[in-house]
């Protein structure tokens, strides 16, 4: 059987049984469409959690950065994590006693105010549609890679299955397949690295074959990593060479921008009592770092694999030769990858060998002189490839590369439909009911959630056809504005009975502004190319990138808020009273009968 | 549930809160990062303890504090009264 025929059969498998689950657990209330009618199990609950949380950017990428930079890239690990620690201490349990539906519902609620709900729907709108069309491309470029089809047939495949799930089971049909996704997604994630682990350290827990010995050395991985790479001229691994404010920064904006998204928090809505709420963030964890800690071995492991293949013997011996790649079964993965166009090498000196090397070193430039080497020829190593192209690289069997391409068609199905979610509800339910047209039945508001996220995904489908040259930048901004806009004004609300309507508003107007100011300083205004006046690797303040920003336009969004608010009319009584009854978990099922 | 027993509860909760993220900032930022020279004398499977920090002994701890205070915070809405019946 052919791998295409095989990825077809996973892939068809896959989306049969996510399509099966969605009719099996069909939406037929407001209730159950918004919130999974609040009867989601807390595992359950964290394990669809998990895989809305983890995108194709944490599913593809991630593995790749941390590779080919090491040490350095921990701050996607510590960030992406540490914000569900902020969620579970700070807003979960609150947001689940509160009882209502959106996030823009509670901050309207709270600070009394429908200007403040209006203005968190513009952020929850703006930052879930730019993490939207992240996925899509996303979806387009796996389908396109494994199913054989262009990008633009592999995404308008993706949008309609997209489609066929989110808008039927709402979100209770969106939790039961998360749930599938899960499942397929973190098996095609551990199960080449299991595999690759056991290759190189003979354990088989990746997690801890990172800190074992390498089997064919004798010494621990990580010391065998740091020496090959610094005989080539690249940075060791496991040092310290970024700036370590903006590390810092980087790593701070990421947690609070996880614990500002509304595609995540909506989640904590769906469980029973306050109780489970708090469980569900610490399942969600445990999902998540299944993948979270396997993501840093394989990036190692894949490093030092790539190595050893361009240097198969020995990084003082003879390159690996071009008649090798293209003869040998082992270097297979190369010419498929080639044909992407995300893999390239190129006998630059003509000897026939193909020599991997840091050239902007001065030291291996002094001995590339010496040996007649006339620069690094391995000359495109796209880092997405890396965990798609892995278990083709570890030389795995064919049905662990269809299972790859399920999963990583899961992890960017499974979040694109949360967003969609997000988005519906605030249309629907924040801004028609809310405020257009309070009057209407829960049958009109159910059609125009469905209405209102078969716009988005058509939207989501164009810009992701059409990329106005986002990529990772958008996913920055989605967590900048959250992290800016969002956050800030729910802690708020629930840890202080001082910030008032007036506090709110202005809090989230200038968190929001000044980070989107500062982005598209660095990233040209609405990302055009060329209109941006300052670069990231010299930013307009120190050493502080734009994606670095979001902890800082929090900031900006406390003082502004305490500030209007100490200027402006106090908090009334019966919002002080609110706040009071949102702090304890008693009469949460109250809170939920009067919607 | 009277409204001093809820002001008791409140204020451990707080504390409990206070203490969880000062835990969740050390092991991160403290130890992943800018307490990393410190601990270079420890090593670990090839490199130092500040490399496990920032790539693995974080999330771990942050399983932990996440359990810990859903377990402690249950207890306590149930010795102040305010658990959902």
């Amino acid at each position: 059987m052919s791998q295409f025929v095989i990825n077809l059969l996973f892939v068809g498998g896959s989306f049969a049984l996510y399509i099966g689950i969605a009719i099996w657990a069909r939406a037929g209330s407001t209730s159950e469409f918004y919130a999974a009618g609040r009867g989601v199990h807390p595992v359950t609950n964290g394990m669809a959690t998990a895989a809305d949380w983890m995108s194709a950017a944490s599913f593809i990428s991630m593995a790749g950065l941390i590779a080919f930079t090491g040490y350095d890239n921990s701050t996607f690990l510590m960030g992406w994590t540490g914000g569900y620690v902020l969620l579970a201490l700070l807003l979960a349990p609150y947001l689940r006693k509160f009882g209502k539906f959106t996030v823009s519902e509670f901050i309207g609620d709270r600070f009394y105010s429908s200007t403040a709900r209006m203005v968190a729907v513009v952020c929850l709108i703006v930052a879930s549609v730019t993490y939207v069309i992240g996925q899509m491309t996303g979806v387009g470029v796996a389908f396109g890679r494994f199913l054989e089809v262009s990008n633009t047939t592999g995404l308008l495949i993706g949008a309609a299955v997209v489609f066929a799930y989110a808008v039927f089971g709402g979100m209770k049909g969106v939790t039961y397949t998360q749930v599938a996704q899960y499942v397929v997604l973190i098996l095609a994630y551990t199960i080449p690295a299991i595999f690759i682990s056991l290759q190189l350290t003979g354990n088989p827990i990746p997690a801890l074959g990172l800190f074992g010995d390498h089997v064919a050395s004798g010494e621990p991985l990580l010391t065998k990593l740091d020496q090959i790479v610094s005989e080539l001229g690249f940075n060791e691994y496991t040092t310290h060479h970024s700036d370590t404010l903006n590390m810092v920064l980087f790593t701070l904006s990421l947690m609070i921008g996880t614990a500002g998204l509304p595609h995540v928090i909506m989640r904590f809505f769906t469980v029973p009592k306050v109780a489970d709420a708090r469980w569900s963030a610490g399942w969600a964890l445990v999902f998540i770092a299944l993948l979270y800690l396997t993501a840093p071995a394989v990036g190692a492991m894949a490093r030092l694999n790539i190595t050893d293949m361009m240097w198969p013997n020995g990084t003082d011996g003879a390159a690996v030769s071009v008649e090798q790649i293209e003869t040998e079964p082992r270097y297979d993965w190369m010419a498929t990858w080639q044909k992407t166009g995300l893999l390239g090498w190129e006998d630059k000196n003509g000897d026939g060998l193909i020599q991997y090397y840091n050239d902007k070193n001065a030291d291996m430039q002094a001995k590339a002189e010496a040996n007649g080497w006339a620069g690094n020829e391995l000359t495109n190593f796209n880092r997405d490839i890396l965990v798609l192209a892995n278990p083709e690289i570890a030389n795995l069997p064919s049905w662990v590369i269809g299972l790859v391409a399920a999963g990583g068609l899961a992890a960017a199905l499974s979040t694109a439909a949360g967003l969609l979610l997000a988005i519906s509800s605030a249309v629907s339910h924040d801004l028609i009911k809310g405020q257009l047209n309070p009057n209407i039945s829960e049958k009109g508001e159910l059609l125009s959630a469905r209405i209102a996220m078969a716009v988005a995904i058509v939207v989501a489908t164009y810009l992701g056809l059409n990329p106005p040259g986002f990529a990772a930048q958008t996913v920055a901004l989605a967590f900048g504005l959250a992290a800016a806009s969002i956050f800030p004004a729910l802690m708020m609300g629930i840890f202080s009975t001082k910030i008032n309507n007036h506090g709110a508003v202005a809090g989230m107007l200038a968190g929001l502004t000044v980070t989107l100011l500062y982005i598209f300083l660095h990233k040209g205004w609405f990302f055009i190319p060329g209109t941006n006046s300052f670069t990231d690797a010299d930013p307009l303040l120190g050493t502080i990138q734009s994606t670095s920003f979001g902890a800082i336009g929090a900031a900006i969004n406390f003082a502004v808020a305490y500030l209007v608010a100490g200027m402006t009319k106090e908090t009334p009584q019966e919002i002080k009273d609110l706040v009071e009854s949102v702090r304890v978990p008693r009469g949460a099922a109250a809170a939920q009968a009067d919607h | 549930m009277s409204e001093r027993s809820d002001k008791a509860y409140w204020a451990a909760n707080m504390r409990l809160i206070k203490i969880s993220l000062v835990i969740w900032a050390l092991v991160s930022f403290g130890f992943g990062i800018l307490l990393r020279p410190l601990l270079s004398g420890i090593s670990v499977g090839g490199t130092d303890l500040g490399f496990w920090f920032a790539q693995q002994g974080s999330i771990l701890t942050f399983l932990v504090l996440i359990f810990f205070y859903a377990w402690r915070m249950n207890k306590l809405d149930r010795e102040h009264g305010v658990d959902e019946l």
